[in-house]
């Protein structure tokens, strides 16, 4: 696992004319984008949308539906590439344009679907297309032992056996498999699109204690969430999108509920909260 | 389980209880036992099926059957030769159910594989009979692979595909035995002899005894060192006393086969011993299941068919799993085939590849293979092939005309269909 080990004290360096709404960071963050614009056809998806992503802290990224959570994140994860715009990866400047380069750096994706499949075990879905071999035959009982590992890690006890289908694992249960699956292969930065969308009180509570877990052992999270409880419970900063352009990028501390329905549906807030950092509206 | 074991989370456990499968979670026979009861109440009950229906078939055709001739040595051989085709057949059909697909051309594409081995051994070409087969299974493999790509990269639905294949292999069928109308390997050549012998020659009974002990002994040590080496790393393997059952059912399976093989069953001369079918049936089996649960390209196949969009994002090459399914299914289709032709002495235009195309899939799906593509193991053609060729046999036995025999046999399928749908649905509401 990746440990905070990043550059202490690196100024944050913002594009000349750039990053309306960048709270400045202290170090050089694991990701950081600049100016990332994608188009489809006619419609503009992303306008120079600006995002940093530091280590061992959990970023919301917030917005209406349509406002482009799914295809920023579909452009980090090398599903989209980008029309325009820098992407720098622990400082350096890269490009992704697969989902392959996106998992040679580190980056690691849970969809809303969980892209789980039912009717394998727990082992065999984390180490789904990365099986373990000896000679011609699968190993088995490594795979075991380094899904037990992990899932112990994470302190997901409740599966009753990782040998079980993935079919008979209640819904939090499937999320934390999922997590654990992307969080196996030393990967550095985790993003979750709607984490506990479709789970009930006790589930969520599970859901969220994990995505702290994952902050504590030092990875970037970027939860893409509706839920602005589950937002406020997990997050230390908020990203909000609104019509394709990142609006507000923030520390919590400095936000509350309403000022962040306020960036989500008109772009700006007049509302003033104290706190250490302030955020700018976008000019 | 080999994590922390207080759990400091709240979920629901019981939900998931009753749909685990017992060898995972229990220590004891006793544990297996009640685990097991509560699955099959659950919905979903294995091989329970299976096993009771071939119970059942056996008892009714033995009381049915004149003088209970059903359970004679002589006819259960003759049962388990017929019965070979339809589970070959159905191991084939099995890797395309796993898929999610269907291959309705399977029929006439094994008897395409049978015809063109039948015809390399005729006196003309006279070729090697290894090189015969592997020459049939060839072109199995190739029109797999045809129709396989179109599945797979044109994704045309296999519904289609092979539902045109079924017409084109039956027309190419004709065309290959040409005005002939069929060819036999009934000829005094040591080519044709060896496929002839496929059905009709018989191993040694001392050999036959002796290969049954080195088999029980492999598949024992196999399980045994597995058991083992599991409890020495610490992870959770099945009680002994299961393990045990398992050696002790497959030996004691074995010594019945054999036993039964062994007994004179001539009329005129002696005929003894185990026909050469069963071994091979049984290499195929084997085969097929280490490749399909113990090899990475089995992990994909089961993976592209419970989720193909998972199995795609984790970096699984979709469609060469696929197109490799079609081409293992019509491959197998093909060593079918050819068992089917030494079983009739030859390959004719009469050759029902439709029929032959239900009873795989019925085999399959009796033996608790999925329709719907994820769920089943290759032993399931063995069991379900052995309900199949019992209720071929029983209903000929019985003199029953051929209507009843399609009637009863597509209610069999039926009643199969229906347990796999009702499993899923329990499944999904688990």
């Amino acid at each position: 696992m990746e440990s905070m080990t990043g550059p202490m004290g690196v100024p944050a360096r913002t594009a000349p004319g750039r990053a309306p709404g960048t709270a400045p960071l202290d170090e050089e963050p694991l990701l950081r984008l600049r100016g990332i614009s994608k188009r489809f056809g006619a419609v503009q998806a992303l306008y120079g949308v600006d995002l940093d992503l530091p280590r061992a802290k959990v970023t919301a990224l917030c917005g209406d539906n349509g406002a482009g959570k799914s295809v920023l994140t579909k452009t980090i994860a090398g599903i989209h590439e980008p029309d325009h715009g820098q992407i720098s990866w622990e400082g350096r400047p890269v490009t992704i344009r697969t989902p392959n380069d996106a998992s040679a750096l580190g980056i690691e994706t849970v969809y809303q679907d969980l892209a789980l499949a039912d009717n394998l075990d727990i082992v065999q879905n984390m180490f789904l297309g990365r099986e373990r071999m000896s000679g011609i035959f699968l190993n088995e009982d490594s795979m075991e032992r380094a899904a037990a590992q992990t899932l112990a890690e994470l302190r997901v006890t409740t599966v009753r056996s990782i040998r079980q289908p993935v079919a008979t694992l209640s819904g939090g249960q499937r999320q934390a498999v999922a997590v654990a699956k992307a969080v196996m292969w030393n990967s550095k930065l985790v993003m979750l699109d709607e984490p506990t969308a479709a789970l009930g009180v006790a589930q969520t509570r599970m859901v969220l204690d994990l995505i702290k877990r994952l902050k504590d052992h030092g990875l970037a999270v970027m939860v893409i969430s509706h839920n602005l409880n589950d937002v406020f419970e997990v997050a230390d900063r908020v990203a909000v999108l609104r019509l394709g352009r990142m609006v507000a990028q923030a520390d919590i501390s400095t936000l509350d509920r309403e000022s962040v329905v306020d960036y989500m549906t008109t772009g700006v807030s007049s509302r003033v909260v104290p706190g250490p950092t302030s955020q700018r509206p976008e000019a | 389980m080999s994590g922390p074991s207080a759990p400091d989370l709240a979920t629901d456990l019981t939900a998931a209880v009753d749909a685990v499968p017992p060898p995972i979670i229990a220590q004891t026979m006793g544990e297996y036992w009640r685990t097991w009861l509560a699955r099959v109440r659950g919905g979903d009950a294995g091989a329970l099926p299976v096993v009771i229906a071939l119970l059942a078939v056996t008892i009714v055709f033995t009381i049915l059957s004149p003088n209970h001739v059903f359970l004679s040595p002589e006819n259960l051989v003759n049962l388990f030769d017929q019965s070979a085709v339809f589970i070959v057949l159905a191991f084939g059909m099995g890797f395309v159910l796993l898929l999610g697909d269907i291959d309705l051309s399977i029929g006439y594409v094994a008897a395409i594989g049978g015809i063109v081995t039948a015809q390399l051994v005729q006196p003309t070409p006279n070729v090697p009979w290894p090189l015969a087969v592997l020459a049939g299974l060839a072109v199995c493999a190739l029109i797999g692979l045809l129709q396989g790509s179109l599945v797979a990269r044109l994704r045309m639905p296999a519904f289609v595909v092979t539902l045109a294949g079924y017409l084109i292999w039956f027309g190419v069928m004709i065309l290959l035995l040409g005005t002939a109308g069929g060819v036999g390997v009934t000829g005094s050549q040591t080519n044709q002899q060896a496929i002839y012998s496929l059905v009709y020659g018989y191993i040694d009974p001392v050999i036959a005894w002796i290969g049954l002990v080195v088999f029980v002994a492999i598949f024992a040590t196999v399980l045994w060192r597995r058991d083992i080496g599991r409890r020495r790393s610490g992870l959770v393997a099945p009680p002994l006393g299961l393990t045990m059952a398992k050696i002790l059912l497959v030996a004691i399976a074995g010594i019945i086969v054999v036993a039964i093989c062994n007994v004179n069953r001539g009329r005129d001369l002696p005929i003894v011993g185990v026909p050469y079918v069963i071994p091979v049936v049984l290499l195929v089996l084997l085969a097929w299941t280490v490749l399909l649960e113990r090899m990475q390209f089995g992990r994909h196949v089961y993976a592209t068919g419970g989720n193909t969009e998972a199995a795609r994002r984790a970096g699984i090459n979709v469609t060469t799993v696929r197109t490799m399914g079609f081409v293992l299914c019509s491959m197998t289709g093909g060593i079918a085939g050819i068992i089917y032709c030494s079983q009739l002495g030859g390959m004719t235009t009469n050759i029902n590849g439709g029929q032959l195309v239900l009873y795989a899939v019925a085999a399959a799906v009796i033996g608790g293979t999925s329709l719907f593509g994820g769920r089943g193991r290759v032993m399931d053609g063995l069991l379900g092939g052995l309900v199949i060729g019992a209720i071929y046999n029983g209903l000929y036995l019985l003199g029953l005309p051929i209507q009843w025999q399609l009637i009863i046999t597509g209610l069999v399928l039926l009643a199969a269909v229906s347990v796999d749908s009702f499993s899923r649905k329990r499944t999904a509401h688990a």
